[in-house]
């Protein structure tokens, strides 16, 4: 079975110690994440954890099903690249003279639909929201002009279809817990 | 006599005066019903221990001579009465200790509590004295885990400590409770949980399942069952045993099934995996179907997957959604309890007898007794076996002790031939393969079952991992029967560097101190056997015996276990020799 670029939702508690928890099942299976980011989700004291890892489909069904058996995981899916739409954030620092010196690069920033987010004497902060591959196209672009700093975010995705985890929460909500 | 309102007016007064969360652990652990707790006291766990001294005459502490004992008395406990085991610990070293038993609970599916004191919230992070992160080191290999900072959490994670340790598939917790916690105050109010939002314990069995489960089972020429664990923490003996008897369908088990069908029954068809039976591992893969009832395709059951019962079509009875095709793919996955899943599927299986297919099982069993069985249960050679041990002790408990296992060549030898007619009556690290086991968890098994007779089986090697509970043998009186098979080696390591290593022993070889003299100091009865013809008297004596009783028996040094499926080969290429 061919590896994949697949998309794991989990829903969970909001627990200390559950990060942990999830990120060993990958680490017990030398299966490097290729990011991983946490936040509130729509239903209120439920988090989110998105992972983004290439495995075979076989591996993500176990990997869901070993999330899913914790406690305090309200519900994991798997998700192949056709079934979400997702985005990925960078910010590039970049020296402000180079806007002056190098004539291109004010080209490129206005082919890339990046945002300006700060601008000072000394650097400019570029934010550049996309798929992975235009945020690195923006950075291979950029590289050769020096860039003072880079960081890119993890993935975040949502699922094209309904997400079945809200009728089930509707379903707690209704219950006393 | 009260009025009922009365006593409920008293309840509620008791209920809600404030006491520390030390006296609230032991509270939870009364409402609980728990009356035996294993543990070793220490700094941090200090104020839990002052209340145990208050409330000795309603919660009775057995003090083990080491964490890790305490752990496997409290296996051995839950193992034997059902219920969940409780062990108590300090913090650094002390948690840490913890740590073996918790494995060999999480794998084994194990109900067990298990309470670690804390250094104060204020010094976590800081280094403290015997601070260490029990959460984080404990986090995968525990159903749940919990640090309690608040004296008022005590009562809420508690409750959902026993939930979560005893409902769905079973399994160790861990609650680490901060020393400030066990001093602080709270206004106490227990009630036991009832449900967790995000927790599933035994999933929907979904009709359509069984209904496809009983077409495969009606149409098969050759079924067969292999059943685990689950049926006995599904307390669905009865279940299967009728399930059995009006399928006609032969059974084999996982080494943790053991005891959940008597070894007596004409459909026991003997254990399945690495050094089972030839028979039930030789027709797993000539079998058109198989009936895998609450257990998990250990790699020890299955050998190569890519060889396992490829000709048949699998049906999985399991709890445990996330044990669903790990590793055997199954045709239909009917999910639940297996007491409710047999018994909806009971009355719509047809009665068969297989006659020519239970024969095939029966032919095989023929060519494993003459080059197998014979030899170990009735040796011609003057060494001693471990087999005819085994048959030894058959003799005098007929078949009605618990039976409690090391790790090891013992360990297959009793699970091989000991004799069973109740469930709950093999106690063994199954999963883990934890030596040092059986000592501590024959206490816990005695005291979980005052009643039975609790027999003890260890290597050499073993028996030495954990020896200092001869201590707490002593302490308690507790009348378990020690018999260690000593052939002054790591038995079951020497047998692969024979078969896998040409014979380099290394590092296999025991120097044995004198294991008589050591259980005397502990002014435990001994005996040291080495000949046949004291072999059954030294047992009788054992057995007859109201105090705990150690005997020692001297049985041939290079003896291997078979019949052996070698790692990594198909059941098919089980090795007779």
């Amino acid at each position: 079975m061919e590896k994949e670029n697949f998309t794991i939702s989990v829903y969970t508690e909001n627990n200390i110690g559950l990060l942990n928890r999830i990120s060993a099942i990958f680490l017990k299976r030398h299966i490097n994440l290729d990011s991983m980011t946490a936040s509130q989700s729509e239903i209120k004291d439920v988090f989110r954890f998105t992972i983004a890892v290439k495995v075979t489909e076989e591996q993500v069904k176990k990997i869901v099903g070993q999330i899913e058996k914790q406690i305090e995981v309200i519900r994991a899916f798997y998700h192949k690249e056709e079934d979400i739409i997702y985005q990925e954030t960078a910010l590039f620092k970049v020296a402000s003279k180079l806007l002056f010196e190098e004539r291109q690069i004010q080209n490129v920033i206005k082919n890339s639909n990046a945002n300006i987010v700060t601008v000072t004497p000394e650097f400019f902060v570029l934010e550049k929201t996309g798929r992975r591959r235009e945020v690195d196209a923006l950075y291979h672009k950029l590289e050769p002009y020096g860039l003072m700093q880079f960081t890119r975010s993890g993935r975040i995705a949502v699922t094209k279809d309904k997400m079945h985890i809200s009728t089930i929460l509707e379903k707690f909500a209704t219950e006393t817990v | 006599m009260e009025t009922q309102t009365q006593t409920e007016k008293k309840e509620t007064k008791a209920v809600m005066t404030k006491i520390t969360g030390a006296e609230a652990v032991i509270r939870c652990l009364l409402a609980e019903g728990v009356d035996l707790v294993y543990g070793y006291p220490g700094g941090a766990i200090m104020p839990v221990y002052d209340e145990l001294y208050k409330f000795r005459d309603q919660l009775h502490h057995v003090l083990t001579r080491h964490e890790q004992g305490a752990t496997h008395a409290a296996q051995g406990y839950a193992r034997t009465s059902g219920k969940v085991g409780v062990a108590i610990a300090t913090s650094g070293p002390g948690a840490t200790n913890f740590v073996t038993g918790i494995a060999d609970a999480q794998i084994d599916s194990t109900p067990m509590v298990c309470i670690t004191g804390q250094v104060g919230s204020h010094l976590l992070g800081s280094d403290a004295f015997q601070e260490t992160d029990i959460i984080g080191i404990s986090t995968p290999i525990t159903k749940w885990n919990h640090q309690v900072t608040k004296a008022e959490d005590i009562p809420t994670i508690l409750a959902k400590a026993f939930y979560i340790a005893r409902s769905g598939r079973p399994g160790p917790v861990l609650i680490d409770i901060t020393k400030d916690a066990q001093f602080g105050e709270l206004d106490f109010k227990y009630s036991k949980c009832k449900g967790i939002r995000s927790y599933v314990p035994v999933p929907e069995t979904d009709p359509k399942s069984l209904e496809e489960a009983v077409v495969l089972i009606n149409k098969a020429k050759k079924p067969m069952i292999v059943f685990g664990q689950g049926v006995i923490l599904g307390e669905a003996e009865e279940e299967l045993k009728r399930f059995v008897e009006k399928s006609g369908i032969p059974a084999a088990w996982t080494i943790l099934g053991l005891s959940a069908l008597p070894t007596s029954h004409p459909l026991n068809v003997g254990m399945v995996g690495m050094h089972g039976n030839y028979g039930p591992n030789k027709l797993t893969n000539e079998c058109d179907l198989l009936l895998a009832v609450g257990m998990r395709f250990d790699d020890r059951v299955t050998g190569n997957l890519q060889t396992y019962a490829k000709q048949a079509k699998i049906i999985h009875f399991e709890i445990d959604p996330a044990e669903v095709n790990k590793n055997v793919k199954a045709d239909v996955a009917v999910m639940g309890n297996v007491k409710n899943t047999l018994n909806q599927i009971l009355p719509l299986v047809k009665s068969d007898a297989y006659e020519a297919w239970v024969q095939e099982f029966k032919d095989h069993d023929a060519i494993e007794f003459d080059k197998v069985i014979k030899e170990e249960l009735h040796p011609i050679k003057e060494g001693l076996s471990m087999g005819e041990v085994l048959r030894g002790i058959n003799e005098e408990t007929k078949g009605d002790a618990v039976i409690v296992s090391d790790v090891g060549q013992h360990q297959m030898i009793a699970c091989r031939y000991a004799e069973f007619n109740k469930s709950k009556s093999n106690v063994t690290s199954g999963g883990l393969g934890t030596m040092g086991f059986a000592l501590p968890a024959a206490i816990g098994a005695k005291m979980g079952a005052p009643e039975r007779e609790v027999v003890a089986i260890i290597g050499d090697g073993g028996y030495q991992m954990t020896i200092q509970e001869l201590g707490t043998i002593f302490q308690t009186r507790v009348p378990v029967k020690i018999v260690v098979l000593n052939n002054d080696f790591l038995g079951m390591v020497r047998q692969w560097q024979q078969l896998f290593f040409d014979k380099r022993y290394a590092s296999t070889e025991m120097v044995n101190p004198d294991f008589v003299t050591i259980a005397k100091g502990y002014h435990i009865q001994a005996k040291r056997v080495a000949k046949r013809e004291d072999l059954q008297e030294a047992i009788a004596e054992m057995i007859a015996s109201k105090e705990p009783y150690f005997l020692e028996v001297c049985v041939e040094k290079e003896n291997n276990v078979f019949p052996m499926i070698p790692t990594g080969a198909s059941v098919s290429d089980i090795r007779l020799e």
